[in-house]
């Protein structure tokens, strides 16, 4: 196993997470260098994320490296049964570093264990995804300027969404404050409650929405998926109950900042988009320069 | 009972005797064990009584001293399975099981999309203590489950 690779969050210590941001800054900067001429990196999407994929791509383009790989399972020769161990084995002889998406959870660190090159998880089913934390990282820094000591609403999916149980393990090295927003159907697993506790994290939990994150420093939105929901009466009570419109924003603290990973569907109105406290467009452009910080970092790169 | 019991453990001149497991637990252990694939001479006896447990299980082998490693593999499903090492018809080894840090092959993880129930994957599970309960999570998928909910393949 390659010991570069990045599958999950908890793989990166308090010190790495904050020299991948540091990094980061640094490339957005100055985005545009040829520090990975000649290198050859493989995007291996078996199951299709054009905004990850897009993301990941760029960032290797934008740093002087050349890109093969596949955009879809359906193109690639899993279709016709072949095993993730030998898909690996095959596309580590061509390329340096492989990014990766798969639909099974756990198909990124078994991936780890059996390639000769480094594998950056780009999401394994609901497991993990941790450039998104990464970015989320990112950006609440870059809005607030510092990790240190925030209060954070989480809001929405906290049962099944990854990118919430990711970002309080990531943002546990720093002191903050949760607040747990969700209907009753989707509320924040007992595991990660058990690991606030244990590491001293205060959380409080409701399930309205209303103007319940009037004291919050980051208000992260996630999207509320209808498939989760057995009962389709309940889904249509609670997607207006979660739908965050501008005109609740008024008491809002002035450095507070709306994060989402997107796609969103109706849990932003779009009356937000203009408002300045609306950040989720440029949280995307800095996946950007997160993804280069990752993909420089895992070739051991500067 | 106790007397019958006490002659057929000390009529093992060497070997493994492993007694007070539960009587619905006795073909798991032969199958983790990999007993049905074993050549040594092998007792089973189930359904005795047991003043513990009620109703019991027991397995002798002969001239095969299990080592911990692979005793160690049946505590998950009998915690309180008693291990006795028979050198010349005595017992020159008392073993109490003790779970292991980690778990490879016998258990099953009960989450359908991870990576272990679509590919020939080995499984692998961590075993933690959180809050006084034991829970296993897969190395893969990362999911928890409870020691009682654990799926034996």
């Amino acid at each position: 196993m390659s010991n570069n690779s990045l599958v999950s969050i908890s793989d990166y210590s308090k010190e790495e997470i904050l020299a991948i941001l540091d990094s980061a800054a640094d490339f957005e900067a100055n985005p545009n260098r040829k520090t990975l001429d000649g290198k050859v990196i493989a995007t291996l999407f078996f199951e299709p994320s054009t905004r990850t994929r897009l993301s990941f791509e760029t960032a290797v383009v934008r740093l002087g490296g050349s890109i093969i790989g596949f955009s879809d399972a359906a193109t690639s020769s899993s279709s016709k049964g072949e095993t993730l161990n030998d898909t690996i084995h095959m596309v580590s002889c061509y390329a340096d570093a492989i990014v990766m998406r798969h639909p099974l959870e756990g198909a990124a660190r078994y991936a780890a264990e059996v390639s000769p090159v480094p594998i950056i998880n780009a999401g394994d089913g609901a497991n993990q995804h941790p450039s998104q934390t990464l970015l989320d990282l990112y950006s609440i820094l870059k809005t607030q300027g510092t990790l240190e000591n925030l209060t954070i609403c989480l809001v929405g999916d906290l049962k099944y969404g990854r990118t919430v149980h990711s970002l309080i393990m990531a943002m546990s090295h720093f002191h903050p404050t949760f607040k747990f927003i969700a209907p009753d159907e989707l509320k924040m697993p007992d595991e990660y409650k058990v690991f606030c506790r244990k590491n001293n994290i205060p959380f409080t939990e409701v399930n309205e929405l209303n103007d319940n994150f009037n004291d919050a420093d980051i208000l992260y939105m996630t999207r509320v998926q209808k498939e989760r929901f057995l009962d389709l009466m309940e889904y249509e009570r609670v997607k207006n109950v979660y739908t965050l419109k501008n005109f609740m924003l008024a008491n809002t603290k002035s450095n507070l900042r709306i994060l989402h990973p997107l796609p969103r569907v109706n849990e932003i109105d779009p009356d937000v988009d203009g408002n300045e406290k609306a950040y989720y467009f440029r949280q995307a452009q800095n996946g950007l320069y997160v993804r280069q910080a990752i993909v420089s970092k895992v070739l051991g790169q500067k | 009972m106790s007397t019958e019991k006490k002659l057929k453990v000390a009529a093992l001149r060497n070997g493994t005797v492993i007694d007070h497991i539960p009587s619905d637990k006795l073909f798991k252990v032969v199958s983790i064990l990999h007993l049905d694939t074993c050549l040594n001479q092998i007792t089973l006896a189930n359904n005795l009584e047991s003043a513990k447990i009620g109703s019991k299980g027991l397995v002798k082998i002969s001239d095969r001293a299990l080592e911990e490693d692979e005793t160690n593999k049946i505590a998950l499903i009998t915690p309180n399975a008693k291990i006795n090492i028979i050198r010349d018809f005595e017992v020159v080894e008392k073993r109490a099981l003790s779970l292991p840090e980690e778990i490879r092959e016998i258990v099953q993880c009960t989450n359908p999309v991870c990576i272990t129930n679509n590919q020939p994957v080995t499984t692998f599970f961590h075993v933690l203590k959180i809050n006084e309960e034991i829970m296993l999570k897969c190395h893969y998928c990362e999911r928890e489950v409870k020691r009682e909910d654990v799926k034996i393949k």
